[in-house]
This record gives structure tokens, sequence and C-alpha cells, in this order.
């Protein structure tokens, strides 16, 4: 019974904290301005998991302004097309490109995916939280990186 | 030889027809174009084009027909209508709405063509203003527009108004939401490209109200504007509020000197 209660314990600790801290992210290093080299879950992505998180409008909805080399209609082209995208871009910089492309561009029109911080009237259902979870962004990334020429 | 000439005058009647058709078509967009400015109407395709074309099958005269009815009714407690005072919209309201958003010497502020018509309700009818975006009120200003159509948008924006404009010029590149996008990203930075199965515009503020297919029904720039910010994830603005009437004369002085042209048909 003893063993019974401490798994439900933990079982439940990780869903009070995310409540409690919903605003804080998983810390992490940028490099130069231009990587973030370490996986910001500590394990790779699934890159199935990426595709669909890619193309879900309300995830990453990567097509709205991306062409992508998969199945779907009504594709964007506000941003580059990211075919063999993982044949121009490391690991480290796709990750840093979607953490947060405003440190390599503060103008450009490409959401930050993960940050909470420095934003104006975030809609009170969304306050706190990160447009994608650190696995998200590491499932997108996975992705990304099948993505070559 | 007769086949070549025959295929010869084939051609010739498909280029000079293409060409003719071409012509139409670059005349109505032209229209639509002042310089560099140009309205949703130049990149609809031509099924929207030509429903807003046509006052028989532009839904928006819907509503057209509703606000002539509503011109002519008395209301309120001084039993006045519209007309009472202001004789025929087609005289009296001719190029009104091309001015606003307008300053207000006796209240001291802007005013909307939605907030004039409630705000002349209040003083002259003694009558209950309209909801925003109620069919009535919506009615009334489609009908109040219609008499500006063609007229080129020419807001006043010196004096009281500067720091208005200066407010609703801060507020477009200002970024907004969890989604961090100012109008200018889209309406600016890249207008003429694709967002998914959208075509992005220059965000010209001279067709509303405006019947949008989306939702099958006439809307205020004002429903527009809240649409807007609330799909960046941000917490959009009260309908009327300060941030968007200074907004939307930011919109109209950009959009100067293009005509008038609701009701607009978009999709």
């Amino acid at each position: 019974m003893r063993r019974l209660g401490a798994i439900i314990v933990s079982a439940m600790l990780p869903v009070a904290a995310s409540v409690a801290f919903a605003d804080e992210l998983v810390k992490f290093a940028v490099v130069d301005d231009n990587e973030i080299r370490e996986s910001l879950t500590g394990k790779p992505g699934n890159p199935e998991e990426g595709r669909k998180a890619a193309a879900n409008r309300g995830l990453g909805n990567c097509l709205a302004c991306h062409v992508m080399p998969i199945k779907e209609d009504l594709q964007g082209d506000v941003g580059p097309d990211l075919k063999g995208v993982a044949s121009r871009l490391k690991e480290s910089e796709l990750r840093l490109r979607l953490v947060n492309p405003k440190l390599l561009n503060p103008q450009t029109a490409m959401p930050a995916f993960y940050r909470t911080d420095g934003l104006n009237r975030v809609r009170k259902d969304m306050e706190g939280k990160p447009i994608l979870t650190a696995a998200q962004i590491e499932d997108i990334v996975a992705y990304l990186l099948t993505l070559k020429e | 030889m007769r086949r070549p000439s025959h295929i010869a005058f084939a051609l010739t009647l498909a280029v000079a027809g293409g060409a003719a058709f071409a012509q139409a078509q670059s005349e109505k967009d032209a229209k639509y174009r002042v310089g560099d400015k140009y309205t949703g109407y130049t990149y609809a395709d031509p099924t929207t084009q030509s429903m807003q074309d046509d006052d028989y099958v532009n839904p928006g005269f819907l509503w057209v027909q509703e606000g002539e009815k509503l011109w002519s009714a008395a209301e309120g407690a001084a039993g006045k209508s519209c007309a009472d005072c202001h004789g025929k919209a087609q005289e009296s309201m001719k190029a009104v709405g091309a001015l606003y958003p307008k300053w207000q010497e006796k209240i001291g502020k802007l005013e909307n063509v939605e907030q004039r018509i409630n705000q002349c309700r209040a003083d002259n009818m003694k009558a209950e203003p309209w909801k925003w975006e109620s069919p009535a009120l919506l009615a009334m200003t489609a009908y109040v527009q219609l008499q500006s159509r063609g007229q080129p948008v020419d807001v006043a924006v010196e004096g009281p108004v500067k720091p208005h404009l200066q407010n609703g010029e801060r507020l477009f590149y200002m970024r907004h939401g969890q989604l961090d996008l100012s109008c200018a990203n889209c309406h600016e930075d890249n207008d003429g490209k694709w967002m998914r199965g959208d075509h992005l515009g220059q965000a010209m503020a001279n067709g509303f109200p405006t019947y949008r297919l989306k939702e099958q029904t006439l809307i205020s720039l004002q429903f527009r504007l809240i649409g807007c910010v609330r799909d960046t994830r941000a917490e959009a603005y009260p309908y009327g509020s300060d941030e968007y009437l200074d907004l939307e004369l930011y919109l109209a002085h950009r959009g100067k000197g293009l005509p008038v042209e609701a009701p607009s048909v978009r999709r």
C-alpha cells in the first residue's frame, strides 16, 4: 500500500508543478545568438509527431507561412521554403529558430514558439504559456532534420 | 490554304477577345488602385468581384435596403426619423462617409460612422443607441456609406486629430499577442504573399461595412479589427475603444485617395 501511495503522489506531482509554474520554461543556453545545442527535453524528438505538429493549425502551423514538402493544401509563402532546410541549417540552429527567431532578426514576423516574456496583451487563456511545449519543439526539430536535399 | 486562314482568324478573335477581357479587367482593377495602394478587390477571385460589382447580386444590399427603410422610420421620444432632418440621404449624406472617422468639436471626440449615427439618435431623436454589430446599425452604416461610394477617402488628420493619428500608427506597428504580430508584419512587410489560404492585403478600410463570405454576413471594420487582434492570440480591445478608433483613422489615412467601396464583398 505504501508503494502504491508513493506512485500516486509522484504521478500527481508533475501535474501540480505544471499548473503552479505554467510560465516557467525549461532553461536553455544560446550560443553565438545562433544555436541552442542541447535538446530542451534532454532527448531527441519524434519526427513523426513533429510532422503532425508542424502542419497542425493550432500548434506549429508552419504551413501558414512556409511551403513544406508534404501533401497539404494551402501552404503559405511568407517565409522560406522548408524543402532541404536540414541541408542548410544544423540541429542547434533549427532549434534556436523555433525557440526564438527574434534573436537573429528582431523584425521577423515569425513568432517565438518557446517564449513567454516580452509579449503584449496575450489572450488570458494563453498567458504564461509558450506556443509549443519543449517536447513539441524537439519533435519539430527532429522532423525538420529529415528534410535534407 | 483555307484552314490556316481560319485558324488565323480564330486566333485573331481569341487574342482580341482575350485582350478586351484583360482590358476590362484592368479597368475595373484600376478603380481600386491608387499609386501603390490597392484594395482587396484587386486580388479577389472573379466570382467575388462580380458579386460586388452587381448591386442586385451583392448581398450587402440586403442591409442597404433595410437601412433605406430605417432612414425614414420615426423612432425615439422626439418622434423623428433621419429623413426629418437630413432629407434625402442621396443628397445630404453624399461623400460624408469618406471623411470618417472625424473629429466632433462639440463632444471633443473622434467618431466613426457608427458612433455618429448613434450620437445623432441620442441627441436629435432621443432614441436608444443601436448595439455594435446589430442588424440595424450595420444597415444604417451600409446605407450611409453607400452614398459615398466612389468618393476618395479623405480623412482630416491635423489639429486635435493628430495625436489620434499618431496613436493609430503606433498601434499599427505594435506587436500583439502570443504570436507577437503587428498589423504591419502581415499587411505591410508581407502584403501580396500567402498566409495559408489567405492572400495578405494592405489592410485597407475603404470597403467597410463589408459582406464577408466566411461570416455570411455584413461586418463592421470594428468587428474585423477585433478578429484580427484575437488571431494574434491577444486580448482584443472592446468595440468603439479609443484604440480601434485611432487605428480606424490611421487605416483610413493610409488608404487616402482610394474610393469608398462599401458595401464590398470579400472572402
